[in-house]
């Protein structure tokens, strides 16, 4: 386990000693921030637009919900957007090694490959979750301004971090099959966008192969997720998934020795 | 230390290295000596564990290479040849990281990276980035982390290529000095590099082993001893005592009853007297030819690769 420990710090660190880290976080925060807004301001409109009738409304026990109505899609928003960004921290990790022939040294030090494989996957999801804990200055904003439920936001944030756990596994296994990073880049968001559209085609077949298709996509795991239910079959989803791709990732990197 | 048997790689349908057999005993220094893609690398790779072998069977320490890896890897230190460094952090830093890796205990690695600092020359450049750093200094700070645990045994690939003369004389008294506690194997094309350091010398062309001996021995044979092959097609009983009759023959080695290695005085030229005595004697010459110039032919090659760094040095 202290392998472990070694390759992920030394991985933090050299995420942040790259520019490509600070560019990333940039991105992925200002684009989250813009859709947050949006959200913002349309929630503030419809307040705007229902507030003669607000006395009606609460008579009848309603209220405009912050966390269906801001909370819910700015948490759907960045799980798109973790989409495109994590394959940009995954496609280094092992392509990186490989191509600076730094590998080796892990390689011949006495550390299992299964230690090697953790420690890069929770140095990316180190990093993921440090980019999280950034934008949720936004949820701050809620909270301060209005009343929303915490139980649901925090459940929304496990799911998400735990789809991202299922991305950057991915990404991981796609950085260990080739020694360039563009290509693992494009392979790990092709993967990731594919077990996420999965669901598409099946929303509109309600038969076998539809459900299977559901149950299999990424996304529709976090919705039970996001309304502030963790459901023991959607996190035994996420954490198989997760050690399915990393199981890959453990045995492409031993065969490769072989070849 | 080292116990090496009927060792083959292949890559694909090439063999890389093939049936090679050797032992390296505890606090030797040994040096492992070939023409670029000999084999070398591809042979020390299998013995840190990097690679696995296509057959035969490599043991370290008393460990398999392939079932007990593990256990090895916690007793050699591996300098590839290219040094696995990671150029965005600080000397200090990656050194810290190996011995991490390594399991050198927690409260040991401030005193361990100090030691090897010091023992690679690299105090100065401690708090740089190993990236800005010459390619010298990488290399040293690639030994150091091969150091950094302390190992049993260092397995050092080309440690000197690249380095300026200045920086090869540095480095090579260093391995000498650790020499004096370590089992070294070390791979070289230069053969007065291993000429300096090593006590005993493995030469190795196209991945198989074509001579191994100590420096004295291998000078002798070299220098003094010329070697015959005589193949005959009528084999008789005493081909061996007739050969050894001979004057300025000094022994003679059957091989099977139709090959004999006959080994002469420095200078003989025996061919003539062998040729007539198998004529003589109707044993019937299938092949008559001198054994040492092949070894000489490698290290000619060897050699003039020196040679050329030499001139370029002027």
């Amino acid at each position: 386990m202290k392998s472990v420990y070694w390759i992920a710090k030394r991985e933090m660190g050299s995420f942040f000693s790259s520019p490509i880290i600070y560019i990333v976080t940039t991105v992925f925060l200002v684009l989250y921030s813009f859709l947050f807004f949006a959200i913002l301001s349309e929630f503030s409109n419809i307040s705007m637009q229902v507030a003669p009738q607000a006395a009606q409304i609460q008579q009848s026990g309603g209220s405009l919900n912050a966390n269906e109505m801001i909370v819910v899609p700015a948490l759907a928003n960045m799980s798109v957007i973790l989409l495109f960004i994590i394959p940009l921290v995954t496609m280094r990790s092992f392509a990186e090694e490989r191509k600076n022939k730094t590998f080796s040294l892990l390689l011949s030090s006495p550390v299992h490959l299964r230690e090697i494989v953790a420690g890069k996957f929770l140095s990316c999801l180190g990093i993921i979750a440090f980019m999280m804990l950034l934008s949720s200055y936004s949820v701050a904003f809620v909270v301060a301004l209005g009343e929303p439920e915490l139980g649901p936001i925090v459940s929304g944030y496990v799911g998400l971090l735990l789809m991202a756990g299922c991305y950057i596994a991915m990404g991981v296994l796609a950085s260990s099959v080739t020694d360039n990073q563009i290509v693992a880049a494009a392979l790990g968001f092709g993967m990731a966008l594919l077990m996420w559209v999965l669901s598409v085609p099946a929303q509109k077949a309600d038969t076998g192969v539809g459900i299977i298709l559901k149950y299999i996509s990424l996304g529709s795991h976090l919705e039970s997720f996001l309304k502030g239910v963790i459901d023991s079959a959607d996190l035994a989803y996420y954490l198989s998934f997760m050690a399915f791709m990393l199981f890959l990732t453990y045995r492409v990197l031993d065969s490769r020795r072989w070849r | 230390m080292i116990e090496v048997e009927h060792l083959t790689k292949n890559y694909g349908p090439r063999a890389a290295v093939k049936d090679l057999s050797f032992h390296i005993h505890k606090g030797e220094v040994v040096g492992f000596l070939g023409p670029n893609g000999a084999g070398k690398s591809t042979t020390m790779n299998i013995l840190s564990c990097i690679l696995p072998a296509t057959q035969g069977q490599a043991r370290v320490c008393g460990f398999d290479t392939f079932e007990q890896s593990l256990e090895i890897r916690k007793v050699i230190g591996y300098l590839p040849e290219t040094p696995p460094l990671y150029q965005d952090m600080l000397v200090g830093k990656f050194l810290e990281f190996a011995a991490g890796l390594r399991h050198v205990p927690r409260k040991n690695i401030p005193a361990a990276v100090d030691r090897v600092l010091q023992q690679c020359g690299l105090t100065e450049v401690r708090h740089r980035i190993i990236g800005r750093l010459s390619k010298g200094f990488q290399q040293r700070v690639g030994l150091a982390q091969a150091m950094i645990h302390d190992p049993q045994i260092l397995i050092l690939d080309e440690p000197t290529i690249g380095l300026d003369p200045i920086q090869i004389i540095e480095i090579r008294k260093l391995i000498q000095e650790l020499g004096e506690s370590h089992t070294i194997l070390l791979s070289s094309h230069i053969l007065p590099e291993v000429t300096q350091i090593c006590q005993r010398v493995i030469i190795i062309n196209e991945g198989e082993i074509v001579a191994m001996d100590s420096l004295d021995g291998l000078n002798a044979s070299m220098r003094n001893a010329r070697r015959l092959e005589l193949k005959v097609r009528q084999p008789k009983d005493d081909i061996q005592s007739r050969l050894e009759g001979l004057d300025k023959v000094q022994s003679v080695q059957s091989r099977g009853r139709d090959l004999f290695i006959i080994e002469s005085e420095p200078e003989a030229r025996l061919q003539d007297a062998v040729a007539r005595l198998a004529l003589d004697q109707e044993w019937g010459i299938e092949e008559l030819k001198p054994l040492a110039l092949s070894l000489e032919d490698i290290f000619l090659k060897l050699t003039t690769e020196e040679k050329e760094v030499k001139e370029a040095q002027i």
